[in-house]
């Protein structure tokens, strides 16, 4: 793999652009022992997510998940961060790349601007917001957003009145800090890089030249990413929902569609943009949830593609639950409705009348494009772009461009979402760090030691921190009331409410305050513990206290979200949960962790594609892996494929694939092996294997759970009455064979969804539509008159596959949609099949004769369940596995050393998969490189002044880790085998054990204030 | 302040006092705490709160480590401290993040069970349900149906009457 000689390779990276994929990329080496140069080309990182108001299908808030991880990338020691930086040119080879930058001047000097925002306050000159997508106006020095990282000043030169008159200099008068430097120069350097991802992101297209949707003439037609700044609280409108011709709130939304997606008349972008119509669905559900009146909302769509985890329900409930109206239409054009600001949209619907319909504001469902720089960078690094303008990648490699070395990762990949991006990143990651292994720097897993003193933690001194959560939590519960509350609690010598309490300038705050105030204990009031206590841990152990003295409120997952008909209510609850919080804090002493050795080597479950994969990729990056298949081959459904959608043969694939996995020396494959039992944890798994009735021990320090999916076997559409009758994976099959009735076949009829998008099985299989139209153009290679129907119910053909459904519809193959309501009639009588389906568009059943039926089966899980609960790990209601985030962990599990890939986590395509894989083995990696693992903390612990020796603690530790002292007639927890589930504390007669950081005293407490 | 029934803990802290006062004339609003584990029943707590699902504002968390670390004196102090109904969730059987810390949840609440049924009050005042960490809708019914359970029980009556309900029960 590696071009470069091992001792001119070079261990560093540079990721190019500072969105969610780069930062994601960045973490990820970062925590596996590489050097990051991190590129970013405004002045803050953070991208289009941070711009995002809410993220599909959780109504997560965009900024509050994303904040920790940006946070992160700040303070990360082996991370460099690059603002205001373009790439000039790369030279060298993989390995060893000469890395030439360009840094356009700040004019601010970050080391001393202290973000109070003076400047901007005095400068005269205003400047349409970018960030705000051009919606107000900030000032021509700028911080980018609110949350930003860095969190520092910029001055726009292109705007300064100082640059265009030759003075003003207003801002350098008032800096209170000396940090404006019109000294400030463009500088030139060069860095030497190992490897290099490319993650620049896209840019929302821009419909002004669409003179069909009156975008540039009318105000009140605005763009999806406009909708997103209007939702947003950091917005220009602070999170009003109004329009922008005359702030009034809009009564009735409406939105397009495929606004330069699926487009070969008016642009160049034939592909499907794969995200609008779920932004549309959540943007829809989201206004509905802003707006103080009811709206109403509707969607024009021409086919609904919701085929990511959770999407289908998602769909499903805005639909159903919230009354969001989806018209399955053409627009013909938008128009001012007589004379008044609001909009006239004429449009077609399928039984092909025209109709019309007035709206206050109509939101365009722009598409993703790559951007000109980005095409500039790709033409500057030499690498390839594809048909779509995407970096050109192998689906069997898919995150590798065109140039050895270069890895490339989110949109700029071609159109996706969020988790899809940053699968892509960690596999990006795993792939540099694989190329690099050699020059791996060791990772020190050691926790920060505190710095200078250690306050006195006797009495307390508590800080409170109220987040409002942007309007999450300020909407609903009275977060300056709680403020002024917790203030008159006990030991409380100091609280405040933030917008984002997560953000970075709140967390330099945090520790500011900390060492002002002598705090030595706090107390942060915002939403789970489960997300973000980690990030408020490591602020305050920055600040020199022991990170277990905090304690969060969780005001907003389990208050302001779930009463939001009731503020007062609401508010109520937050104070009490605060004043829960202090009470516990209080009580709260400093806790240690003991350090325990990693085995540093994996096992992986399941030996397809996903397997095979991740156990290959964590080899390759120097770790030991076991792969154990339950079969007696390797290749999993990869091996009945024909072809990934773009046409690559499967076979010769899969083969290397299986040749390099079973000549690698670090891996280890078990055929015909099953889990049976799992012990240990994190960094120290013992797991017992069934192997062929053998029973094998593996000590590994992280799991992959590959385990993949199955084909739904169907009841329906007379599926095993007639040999005709085909899943699309035995038809790829018998095309292979060239099997007699598939070649001499006249007719062919696909039905889609047989199993999918139903009740007891509500979700799409993401796969199905592309394969059958793939057989289908198959089928018409071979005998190019036969007449192939495909019915459907919508066409999810996302990103560059819609070019699929275009050649299929050339080639004069025939899409007949039905509903689920009204499904196609299969009669088997006689030998001789016959399809009924209604026709939509010419309103009137027709009657196949196909020679073929090919049924577009489900993919489902089976016993999922048993490795399920042999991990410890969530499965979701439909049976896949549940990550510990849906958008930015979608290969962790919330139990730490355990990560998931390939259709065990949800139905999806070959390339998906291998991204998967490579991420799940990225983020195992991050694991191994670590040289020991905190333990305890959170540990049972026995007072043995109390203690009786009546070894009932003993009796109910899973863990073995109480053990009775003979001599002394009590018992003692060994803190590296306890992992603190506190079950002793509970058995203990007299309660002379506690558990850590959950004491008898600490509960009671919390008990009495709650009922107080 | 509508929603805690008034209620006389012997030593809250005494800038509670006011509040106390305001909640007089208002119908019985029960008082329900929830141990909720970390794994599961937490994080199906907090995908409710994801999915915007509402249930009754009546409920107040204590997120601990594992159900199987709730003890029975704790919910009796629950109740002592004036809790009209307590909820004790955790992991699905065989779930446990800890293996088998739920089975110890198991039998102490049902045993705590006995005890309320043997000093006189309604046993189904205190509810045992496992709830995963993808049972958002779940977290939230269970919320909704068990205020409902308890608002129809009443206040959970002083533990000074307990000798008078015992002879009458």
């Amino acid at each position: 793999m590696a071009s470069a000689a091992p001792e001119r390779l070079v261990g560093s990276v540079m990721v190019v652009g500072g969105g969610i994929a780069g930062v994601q990329a960045a973490l990820d080496l970062a925590e596996n022992g590489f050097p990051v140069h991190l590129v970013e080309n405004s002045a803050a990182i953070g991208g289009v997510m941070s711009a995002l108001d809410k993220t599909f299908p959780t109504n997560d808030c965009s900024m509050c998940i994303l904040s920790p991880k940006l946070v992160e990338c700040g303070r990360h020691p082996a991370i460099t961060i690059h603002t205001l930086t373009d790439v000039r040119s790369v030279g060298g080879e993989a390995g060893n790349f000469i890395v030439s930058l360009y840094r356009r001047a700040r004019y601010i000097d970050v080391q001393k601007c202290i973000a109070c925002g003076l400047c901007a306050e005095k400068c005269p000159r205003k400047v349409p917001d970018a960030y705000n997508m051009g919606l107000n106006h900030r000032k021509a020095v700028y911080v980018k957003y609110p949350q930003a990282v860095p969190l520092k000043y910029a001055i726009d030169r292109e705007h300064c009145i100082y640059f265009e008159k030759g003075k003003c200099r207003a801002c350098e008068k008032f800096c209170p800090t000396g940090a404006v430097n019109f000294d400030d120069r463009d500088t030139e350097h060069t860095l030497n890089v190992g490897s290099i991802i490319l993650a620049p992101g896209f840019q929302p297209f821009d419909p002004g030249t669409f003179d069909t949707c009156s975008y540039a003439q009318f105000p009140n037609v605005i763009t999806s990413m406009e909708f997103e700044r209007i939702l947003s609280p950091s917005g220009p409108s602070g999170g009003h929902l109004v329009r922008p011709s005359d702030g009034k709130e809009p009564a009735r939304i409406a939105w397009l569609q495929c606004i330069g997606s699926r487009n070969i008349n008016q642009c160049d972008n034939s592909y499907c943009s794969a995200v609008c119509c779920m932004y549309a669905i959540k943007e829809a559900v989201i206004a509905k949830e802003h707006s103080r009146q009811p709206i109403e909302t509707a969607v024009f769509f021409m086919d609904m593609r919701a085929s990511g985890k959770d999407f289908e329900k998602y769909y499903n409930l805005a639909s159903e639950g919230h009354g969001v109206r989806f018209v399955r239409s053409r627009i013909h054009s938008v128009e001012r409705f007589r004379g008044t600001e609001d909009c006239v949209i004429h449009y077609a619907e399928e039984d092909g009348m025209l109709r019309e319909e007035v709206f206050d504001l109509v939101v365009l469902s722009v598409g993703l494009e790559t951007s000109p720089a980005s095409v500039d960078l790709a033409a500057r690094l030499g690498i390839s772009l594809n048909e779509g303008r995407f970096a050109a990648t192998s689906p069997f490699d898919p995150v590798a461009t065109t140039r050895p070395g270069i890895y490339v990762c989110g949109a700029f990949q071609g159109p996706k979402d969020i988790p899809q991006s940053v699968m892509e990143a960690s596999a990006a990651a795993a792939q540099a760090a694989a190329l690099l292994v050699s020059a791996r720097r060791p990772v020190s897993g050691k926790p920060l030691e505190p710095e200078g003193v250690q306050p006195d933690v006797k009495e307390p001194r508590i800080a409170v921190f109220v987040c409002r959560c942007g309007i999450n939590i300020g909407s609903v519960v009275d977060t300056h009331a709680v403020e002024e509350y917790a203030r008159t609690l006990p030991w409380v010598v100091y609280a405040e409410e933030n917008l984002f309490t997560c953000s970075q300038d709140t967390q330099d705050r945090m520790k500011k305050i900390i060492r002002e105030y002598h705090i030595n204990r706090v107390v942060v009031a915002s939403c789970s513990p489960r997300t973000h206590e980690p990030l408020f841990q490591q602020t305050i152990q920055e600040a020199g206290l022991n990170k277990y003295l905090f304690e969060l409120a969780n005001i907003r997952d389990q208050d302001s979200w779930v009463h939001q008909c009731f503020p007062e209510e609401a508010t109520i609850k937050a104070k009490d949960l605060v004043r829960m919080a202090v009470s516990k804090v209080a009580l709260q002493q400093p806790l240690h962790e003991v350090r325990l050795p990693v085995t540093r080597s994996g096992l992986v479950i399941g030996g397809g594609v996903a397997g095979l994969e991740a156990g290959l990729s964590l080899a390759r990056q120097g770790y030991p892996v076991t792969i154990v298949e339950k079969k007696p081959q390797l290749g999993g459904h990869a091996a009945k494929l024909l072809s990934t959608w773009d046409g690559s043969p499967v076979a010769p694939y899969l083969h290397d694939l299986i040749r390099a996995v079973e000549t690698h020396p670090l891996v280890t494959v078990r055929r015909g092996g099953v889990v049976s039992d799992v012990m240990g944890f994190v960094g120290n798994f013992h797991t017992t294997l069934n192997v062929g009735g053998k029973q094998e021990e593996v000590h590994h320090g992280v799991a992959v759970i590959a385990t993949g999916g199955h084909s739904y076997r169907p009841v329906e559409y007379g599926y095993g009455s007639n040999p005709n009758i085909y899943l699309n994976l035995d038809l790829d099959q018998a095309i292979l064979r060239r099997d007699e009735p598939v070649v001499q076949a006249r007719c062919a009829v696909f039905i889609q969804c047989v199993g999918s998008r139903e009740p007891n099985r509500p979700y799409c299989s993401r796969v199905c539509c592309s394969h059958s139209i793939e057989n289908a153009l198959r089928l018409k290679e071979i005998k190019s008159d036969m007449d192939v129907f495909i019915l459907y119910r919508d066409i999810r053909t996302y990103g560059l596959r819609e070019n699929l459904y275009q050649e299929a519809r050339r080639r004069g193959i025939l899409f007949v949609r039905f509903d689920r309501e009204r499904k196609p009639r299969v009669m088997t009588g006689s030998d001789v099949l016959k399809v009924e389906v209604f026709d939509p568009i010419l309103r009137r059943t027709l009657i196949l004769g196909p020679d073929i039926l090919v049924l577009a089966s489900a993919i489902e899980t089976r016993e999922a369940d048993v490795v399920s609960k042999l991990f410890k790990v969530p499965l979701n209601p439909e049976g896949f596995f549940l990550e510990a985030h849906m958008k930015l962990r979608p290969v962790d599990f919330a139990t730490e050393g355990v990560f998931v890939a390939g259709l065990a986590h949800w139905p999806k395509p070959m390339e998906e998969c291998i991204a998967q894989a490579r991420a799940a083995a990225s983020r195992a990696a991050a694991v191994l490189a670590r040289d020991c693992i905190g333990a305890g903390g959170i540990a049972a612990w026995i007072d043995r002044e109390l203690c009786s020796g009546c070894r009932a603690c003993e009796e109910c530790c899973p863990f073995g880790a109480i053990a009775y002292i003979e001599q002394e007639a009590r018992c003692d927890v060994n803190q590296a085998l306890c992992k603190g589930c506190g079950t002793c504390a509970a058995a203990c007669p007299s309660e002379a054990v506690s558990l850590m950081g959950f004491t008898h005293l600490q509960l009671y407490r919390q008990i009495d204030e709650a009922l107080a | 302040m509508k929603h805690w029934r008034d209620g006389c803990p012997d030593n809250a802290h005494p800038l509670y006092r006011e509040k106390r006062c305001t909640l007089k004339a208002t119908p019985f609003e029960p008082r329900i705490l929830a141990f909720l584990c970390n794994w599961c029943s937490y994080a199906g707590a907090d995908l409710a709160g994801v999915s915007r699902l509402q249930y009754p504002h009546n409920i107040r968390v204590i997120r601990v480590m594992c159900s199987g670390s709730v003890s029975p004196h704790h919910l009796l102090r629950a109740f002592r401290k004036g809790a009209d109904g307590v909820l004790v969730a955790g992991c699905h059987i065989g779930d446990c993040h800890y293996l088998k810390g739920n089975y110890m949840t198991l039998k102490r609440v049902r045993f705590m069970e006995e005890m309320l049924r043997f000093a006189g009050f309604d046993p189904a005042r205190l509810r045992l349900e496992w709830i995963s960490a993808a049972e958002g809708i779940r977290f939230a019914e269970v919320v909704r149906e068990f205020t409902a359970t308890v608002k129809g029980l009443g206040p959970m009556p002083s533990f000074d009457a307990v000798p008078r309900a015992f002879a009458m029960g």
